[in-house]
């Protein structure tokens, strides 16, 4: 399957969405391995076209795998500039590489965009194991 | 609400195995193992092991009169029952007095006083209910469920997986029969039924022995391919192959003959529960149809979403998914019969969003004979 190992350099959100911000105006966002593992098969990713103002909490797209289908909530706040057109012929990617090829949107974030209650990849870990994974 | 959710045999098997598990109709079962596609193709190609323990199993017999079995399955079900001949098992359902659904069932025909059947996990009590109340010539009823597991073994693969293991020639039964044999040496039915499209052999085997022959196949099978199997890709299999899911497809508010279900309503068997409405509806023809449909446009339909025609809400889709061997999106709608005909375009709002569809012949799958 895919990678296990989260990279210590994203922020997650309890929805099980990982956000990769560098720095304070630009941010990638994706699910999580957890997440993808959770869905099962994904064979279906519809994702906000580019110029969507998303906000963090709020749905923004959603995930379908072959039993079920699931919202994607933003982790973050800002504007679409980029989606990952790939996934639309390919949702399986997001199964085997969801922390990097794999990754759904990108944001020009407002101000403050990134919610400081993202988790660290530590607190991640915690909630998973909470959650008994 | 929290109830305990029932165990079948392999529960723990299951759970060794690696297996994600979910509730289904009260039990606890595997949904998924290696995934659904990869379990789903698997079946279509090669085989798949499921474990369908959850599912009832019901002896009818004669009471102290002779022909009692037959009398009560006659009466409450729509297919005809003196149609079947020993060793054969037909589809069939148990209907109401409106003849609504109370489920979809197998009969197998065991002797002239013996009836057995297969009923849905989630139906067993109510299914019970039903029979004895209708059981006004006596016959003797039976639950097996407990003291019995049920294994299918399904796809092209089957039959040579299963071979080596009982000295019943398999290929001499027929789809939809069965016999009574062994397999690793313990004594069990084996009938040619399945609920995927594929050939298969579905086994009722004592609850102590089901751990080993599950092993027992799966270690035999792996070399051709054979995969354990779970409810995520039962679905998919069967939804290909348009066989219906009670709850979803048809209920005990919706008739036979509103559920693509004509080909086992018998209307000229006799006196059974539910005729006059069936009668009236066959003349009058029916209001609604269940119906196969594809999506064209990208998106999938899941079940409860409403289908629209020229801005109206016409309806509702009762199962839909995506089918990984047609690698469409497809699923099935209850429709009114003026929208019915293949090639009729229908919208299908998916998250406040119109998506086209449109109506196809079912099934969307069938396996070629060889």
């Amino acid at each position: 399957m895919s990678q296990s190992n989260y990279p210590a350099q994203f922020r997650y959100s309890t929805e099980h969405e990982w956000v990769d911000a560098p720095g304070p105006t630009a941010a990638t966002v994706g699910i999580t391995d957890h997440a993808q593992h959770a869905l099962g098969d994904i064979v279906f990713v519809d994702l906000p076209r580019v110029g969507t103002a998303v906000e963090a909490g709020k749905p923004c797209g959603s995930v379908e795998s072959v039993k079920a289908v699931s919202e994607i909530f933003s982790p973050v706040t800002g504007e679409v500039t980029e989606v990952n057109a790939t996934l639309a012929d390919h949702p399986e990617i997001v199964n085997q590489d969801p922390h990097v090829k794999g990754w759904m949107i990108k944001v020009a974030l407002a101000a403050g965009g990134v919610p400081s209650e993202l988790m660290t990849v530590e607190q991640y870990q915690e909630l998973l194991k909470r959650e008994g994974s | 609400m929290t109830t305990e959710l029932l165990k079948t045999a392999l529960n723990a098997t299951h759970r060794r195995m690696g297996a994600k598990m979910v509730p289904f109709g009260g039990w606890d079962m595997p949904v998924e193992y290696s995934g659904i596609i990869a379990e789903h193709m698997a079946v279509r190609t090669k085989a798949g092991l499921f474990d369908v323990s959850h599912m009832g199993r019901v002896d009818i017999e004669d009471g102290p009169q002779a022909g009692s079995a037959f009398a009560l399955l006659q009466s409450i079900t729509c297919n005809d029952v003196a149609k079947l001949q020993l060793g054969q098992a037909h589809y069939t359902a148990l209907l109401n007095a409106r003849a609504g659904i109370v489920d979809d069932i197998l009969i197998h025909k065991i002797s002239d006083r013996h009836y057995f059947l297969c009923i849905n996990a989630a139906r067993r009590a109510q299914d019970l209910a039903w029979i004895r109340v209708n059981n006004q010539h006596g016959a003797r009823i039976t639950n097996r469920s407990d003291e019995t597991a049920q294994i299918a073994l399904q796809g092209p693969r089957a039959l040579a997986i299963l071979q080596p293991f009982t000295k019943t020639d398999l290929a001499a039964i027929r789809y939809y029969w069965f016999t009574s044999g062994e397999v690793m040496g313990v004594p069990a039915r084996i009938a040619r039924t399945g609920y995927t499209g594929e050939d298969g052999f579905e086994l009722y085997i004592p609850v102590a022995e089901s751990e080993r022959i599950w092993n027992g196949l799966l270690e035999a099978g792996k070399h051709e391919g054979l995969l354990p199997a779970g409810l995520g890709c039962r679905n998919t299999l069967r939804l290909e192959s348009a066989m219906l899911l009670y709850g979803h497809d048809m209920d005990e508010a919706t008739t036979p003959l509103e559920s693509n279900l004509g080909w086992i309503t018998k209307l000229d068997k006799g006196e059974f529960l539910g005729r006059e409405v069936l009668q009236e509806q066959k003349a009058k023809g029916v209001a609604q149809q269940l119906v196969g449909f594809r999506m064209i446009d990208r998106g999938i339909a899941r079940d409860d979403a409403p289908v629209w025609k020229d801005g109206q809400k016409i309806g509702k889709v009762t199962s839909g998914s995506h089918a990984p061997f047609l690698k469409q999106n497809i699923g099935l709608a209850r429709v009114p019969s003026a929208n019915a005909k293949p090639g009729e375009r229908i919208s299908i709002e998916i998250r406040g969003q119109m998506v086209a569809a449109e109506v196809v012949p079912t099934p969307f799958y069938k396996r070629s004979k060889n």
